[in-house]
């Protein structure tokens, strides 16, 4: 983990209102794996005092990219960063997608943005396995190409069925898990809470392992102050804070005490 | 820029904020801790303190209001996890204490005078965020005084109460802590604070209410420490909202001898050793031999 001065190379819309920064930023890359985030100060962001948080969506070759949505004040500033530009982040933070026990037919489940961190694992593993990505419209449906040309087998699906299956990402991964009898697929998944809660109350269910990259409103990223902090179980039964900064922010699904 | 704040050796003015820090191994790959004029740990009661609901921060204007609820491993748990690791650095180490009664802070108190490599103490009487206590003793001059006059009596380390800002005349709080024995007070707390959702009309966070802090209070603190040192002759810690050398500085000028940078660890983690290279350069380019010299040098 260190802070770096980032030199932002190209900052670009990759479909829908997504866009990709890319950034040079030997010394982050250099360190970082699938499933962890950097802590973005946004440039020019006047009377702001906390970073944002993103997952890392490549790591390569000195180059470290995320993708993301304005979706607030934050992102809309963001918006104006131009190459050339020094954008001052702290990185990598967080822990990977554990990926020892990967197996031979992974499952992804990527919802929105979600699809960043799936994308950069798919890349890092020599398995090809089946990702779902999901949204609400093709806007939302980001990375297919990623997919594809690493050999994987993609499903897409659509709230209002403007492209692939109409319905909810879950509803295709039903589908697919039940032609996966006697097989083990393990999960990963990155998007909004209520999918990730679906996708893991499934896999619990069926006693199959699953991955889960949570997204909270952070505020050190650090560890620090205790904003981003999930209810977990421990391995005594004690149910308690993690911090999904520091502890996760992948956090398997067995554990994780949703809110009613 | 060595100072002694109440006893407590300080290799220049610039602690890091309870809250805003952890318990130092968080920021030690960003931070270089003994660097730091000290580190002020964050509030620990008796027993393990799981604090408030999520959310439990929101970013506003200028600031952030948080509502943690004080979330901590208690006394056993923090220096079992914790001191080991401080103890490597050569920076003094405050523990911000805190209890749900009179009670629970005199016992935390005492159970600190054994623990090895301990700088002191301060006492959280002004945290707006549990129901428990804190601000109620912050806001009442005669329960701050006898709460810090019973913890007074259980504790040999330098005591430091911090001061809740929102209270009319803070010098008499000030004055207080010094006659029931206070080594410094430092200053100031949170401001109690809200916002709500007007599409859900629902309060923000789920405590309702939280405590602002960030650069929107700093005015409020230099002025809340400009009359607390005028009300007192022990040494007052000047804090709230500080994000460069010049913020600092106006506290030192209003009279604090020390200041402590708190939420712009959260910005820029290397706001604290900016604040303390700026501070030295200023004192010499203005030709002061000592930070001391400039406490409380204001020009009225």
């Amino acid at each position: 983990m260190q802070i770096e001065k980032a030199i932002v190379r190209t900052h670009e819309l990759v479909g829908g209102d997504y866009r990709e920064l890319v950034l040079d930023a030997s010394a982050t890359a250099a360190g970082s794996v699938p499933g962890q985030f950097v802590h973005l100060r946004v440039p020019r962001l006047d009377g702001s005092v906390l970073r944002r948080p993103f997952s890392i969506y490549r790591a390569r070759d000195g180059r470290l990219s995320i993708l993301y949505k304005t979706v607030g004040r934050g992102t809309k500033a963001m918006e104006a960063i131009a190459p050339g530009d020094t954008v001052d982040i702290i990185g990598p933070l967080g822990n990977g997608f554990p990926l020892d026990e990967i197996g031979e037919n992974p499952v992804l489940v990527a919802g929105g943005y979600g699809v960043a961190p799936l994308s950069f694992l798919a890349g890092e593993v020599a398995v090809k396995g089946t990702v779902f990505i999901g949204g609400a419209t093709q806007r939302d449906i980001l990375c297919v190409g990623d997919f594809e040309s690493l050999g994987w087998t993609v499903q897409i699906t659509t709230e209002d069925g403007s492209l692939g299956e109409k319905g909810l990402v879950t509803q295709a991964l039903d589908a697919w898990l039940a032609e996966q009898q006697g097989t083990a697929p393990v999960h990963y998944a990155c998007g909004p809470d209520g999918m990730l809660r679906a996708v893991g109350d499934r896999a619990v269910a069926a006693g199959h392992t699953a991955w889960l990259s949570l997204d909270k409103h952070m505020g050190c990223g650090v560890g620090a102050c205790l904003a981003c902090v999930q209810k977990i179980r421990g391995a005594d039964g004690r149910v308690g804070w993690k911090r999904v900064c520091k502890d996760g922010p992948i956090f398997e699904a067995s554990v994780i005490e949703w809110d009613a | 820029m060595c100072v002694d704040i109440a006893g407590i050796k300080m290799k220049n003015p610039v602690m890091v904020a309870s809250g805003t820090f952890g318990y130092g191994p968080e920021y030690a790959d960003l931070v270089d801790i003994n660097r730091l004029g000290a580190i002020v740990v964050k509030g620990i009661c008796l027993d393990r303190w799981d604090g408030n609901n999520v959310p439990r921060m929101i970013e506003v204007r200028g600031g952030l209001i948080n509502a943690i609820g004080l979330q901590g491993p208690g006394v056993d748990g923090f220096v079992e996890s914790y001191m080991p690791f401080l103890r490597q650095f050569d920076t003094p180490v405050i523990v911000n204490i805190w209890g749900r009664d009179e009670n629970e802070y005199e016992e935390v108190a005492a159970r600190f005078d054994d623990v090895e490599g301990m700088g002191g103490l301060e006492l959280n009487i002004s945290c707006p965020n549990v129901k428990e206590g804190g601000i109620a003793f912050g806001t009442d001059l005669a329960m701050a005084a006898d709460l810090i006059g019973r913890v007074r009596k259980r504790t040999s380390l330098p005591l430091i109460p911090k001061l809740a800002p929102n209270v009319p005349q803070v010098g008499l709080f000030a004055k207080a802590a010094e006659d029931a024995g206070a080594d410094a007070v430092s200053l100031i707390n949170t401001l109690p604070a809200m916002v709500i959702d007007v599409e859900t009309r629902r309060p923000v966070l789920t405590n309702r209410v939280g405590g602002l802090s960030g650069p929107a209070v700093h005015p409020v603190a230099v002025k809340q420490v400009w009359e607390a040192a005028q009300a007192v002759s022990i040494p007052v810690i000047g804090m709230g909202g500080i994000e460069t050398a010049e913020d600092a500085l106006e506290f030192i000028i209003a009279g604090a001898a020390a200041v402590a940078v708190g939420t712009a660890n959260f910005t820029d983690p290397t706001t604290v050793i900016n604040v303390i290279d700026g501070m030295a350069a200023y004192l010499q380019r203005h030709g002061f031999a000592s930070a001391d010299e400039l406490v409380g040098s204001i020009c009225e």
